[in-house]
């Protein structure tokens, strides 16, 4: 076998659940023999994502794929779509509203992070389509 | 090296096999096989939870008999400063400390005194701004063993200072050699300890090469002890002052560091959940993290024998009683680890990556089929647990009484065609 593949459903609008994913792809990640640090790099970047598709497109679908060189995952969702990828990818700018930051998300940090923590990120976005981000962390 | 020494054990002849301790272990270190539970070595960080839940108390902390009294001319006790809060009656610090001499002891120094120290030494490196942030303490070693355990990624951020129980071992040993014709082997030094976390750290010590203490005694072991002698008169024995005192208490040690952006978590599922935060990368804005394994911090140990609650104000009183009287002509003594604290060996499913991925994925078949009640029928804590130890071979997928049960229903259904078709 050359690669797990793996895929989490992720609800929209439950900030309890958020999180339950990249939780879960931890665990993966640790039977699978991962180096701590490695495994910390995917697991923010999903855990990231993961609240991004709460807060802003009612969830939506994780894969991820691990191969010996790579953790390859996939955000799926049918959000709003991001109208500019640029500013979106600014430290700080946030369209989250005021009831998500009141519980402490929506800092404006989620994009920027998911692209440090990754060795590779791409956005595709249709406005009232949704978003799909790609990003990889390479493992060797 | 992997240290697989733990105070930890069960008695086998008081476990009923139920389902309490399994449930409770922060790192599913407890299986119940042939009703009986059992400890993964690996796993286990000696936390006590099982042995706080356990209603049938089978399990226990090892701690050493006071006959190693005997093999020492000279004995030294170091008080954990929870203990301070256990007793009732106590009106003073030095009343305590004078019922530890009458209870065996040449000599006493407290923890509480060392943990002033390093609480110096603590500023003097956050000053520095070397350490990564947050930075965690280093002073409860079940919370070490977890980050060991659970949470590599964050051994780097574990203050790398040794705890106030071995800096007082050590600084009370070069006392009595310096003031006492006694030398080596003749002296003894002996901590009082709340919990089985710091009695397996007296023989192991995170952060140092060998130990430096040579025997521990539970709370609950010295307290009839030095209670049948609080009332009698003493020498003036306290030397530690208020702030010490208090490392006794969740947020103590936090509280001396003249610092505000901090987190003080007591508890170790709470801890995990402030570790989770870092992991995610959500506590960047926070400098100092002061996580104790027991709730309300070591007054809460497993081995005390006070009520947690009770014993947090009676330390608060008590600690007024403080004398604050620093030791003329300290020698100077290194607080850093001696050695790094390494990650202990991850459970993986197999060294092989191929071979772990062909197991993860059975794991994942096998978990489907699973009721994920979590119910703990089965001696694993979770479904998820149980399908893991199936893989690994160490249990089957009829131990799940919901599969059992099936696969009798289905028998019995079967065997019902059988007779139908004979008629």
């Amino acid at each position: 076998m050359n690669s797990f593949k793996v895929q989490y459903k992720v609800d929209g609008e439950d900030f309890s659940a958020a999180g339950d994913a990249s939780r879960k792809l931890k665990k993966v990640l640790q039977n699978l023999g991962i180096s701590p640090q490695i495994i910390r790099k995917a697991t923010v970047a999903m855990y990231e994502g993961e609240i991004n598709m709460v807060i802003h497109a009612d969830g939506g679908v994780i894969d991820a794929e691990i191969t010996p060189d790579k953790i390859h995952i996939f955000l799926r969702d049918k959000g709003p779509g991001i109208p500019d990828i640029a500013l979106a990818m600014t430290e700080g700018y946030s369209t989250a509203s005021n009831n998500v930051r009141e519980l402490g998300f929506g800092a404006g940090m989620g994009l920027p992070n998911m692209e440090k923590y990754t060795d590779y990120m791409n956005i595709t976005t249709q406005i009232g389509v949704g978003t799909t981000i790609e990003m990889i962390v390479n493992i060797v | 090296m992997e240290n697989i020494i733990h105070s930890v054990t069960l008695d086998k002849e008081k476990c009923k096999g139920c389902t309490n301790c399994i449930k409770t272990c922060p790192t599913q270190a407890i299986r119940v096989r042939n009703q009986k539970a059992k400890i993964i070595k690996d796993l286990c960080i000696d936390c006590g939870e099982c042995i706080r839940v356990c209603p049938y108390h089978a399990k226990k902390a090892i701690t050493d008999s006071f006959d190693i009294l005997n093999n020492y001319k000279y004995k030294i006790a170091l008080p954990a400063p929870a203990f301070y809060g256990q007793f009732e009656k106590a009106t003073s610090i030095n009343s305590i400390l004078n019922g530890l001499i009458k209870s065996g002891f040449d000599d006493v120094f407290e923890v509480a005194y060392a943990a002033q120290l390093v609480t110096k030494k603590t500023k003097e490196l956050i000053a520095s701004g070397k350490l990564s942030v947050p930075i965690i303490n280093s002073a409860c070693p079940a919370v070490v063993k977890l980050i060991t355990t659970k949470y590599p990624s964050l051994i780097d951020n574990i203050i790398p200072l040794i705890s106030p129980m071995n800096l007082a071992a050590r600084l009370a040993r070069m006392i009595a050699e310096e003031k006492t014709p006694y030398k080596g082997d003749e002296i003894g030094i002996f901590f009082i300890t709340p919990c089985a976390a710091k009695a397996t750290c007296t023989k192991t010590p995170h952060g140092l090469k060998k130990s430096c203490i040579d025997g521990v005694f539970s709370f609950k072991d010295m307290y009839l002890k030095v209670i049948a002698h609080l009332k009698d008169s003493g020498d003036e024995l306290s030397r530690s002052g208020f702030k010490g005192v208090c490392w006794a208490n969740s947020g103590g040690e936090v509280a001396s560091l003249d610092i505000e952006n901090y987190i003080a978590v007591d508890g170790i599922h709470n801890v995990m959940h402030v570790f989770d935060e870092i992991e995610n990368d959500k506590l960047a804005d926070v400098d100092y993290i002061e996580a104790l394994a027991c709730v309300g911090g070591c007054v809460g140990g497993p081995l005390t024998v006070e009520n947690n609650f009770v014993a947090q104000t009676r330390v608060k009183r008590i600690s007024k009683t403080a004398a604050d009287r620093p030791i003329a002509n300290l020698p100077e003594v290194d607080i850093m680890w001696e050695v790094p604290v390494a990650t202990r060996k991850q459970r993986t499913l197999d060294d092989d990556m191929f071979v772990a991925m062909q197991k993860l994925s059975k794991l994942e078949e096998i978990y489907e089929t699973l009721p994920k009640l979590d119910c703990g029928s089965c001696g694993a804590p979770s479904c998820r647990a149980l399908a893991e130890d199936i893989v690994r071979g160490y249990s089957k997928e009829s131990d799940c009484i919901f599969v059992f049960k099936e696969r009798i229903a289905q028998m019995a259904n079967e065997m019902l065609e059988v007779q139908s078709e004979d008629v």
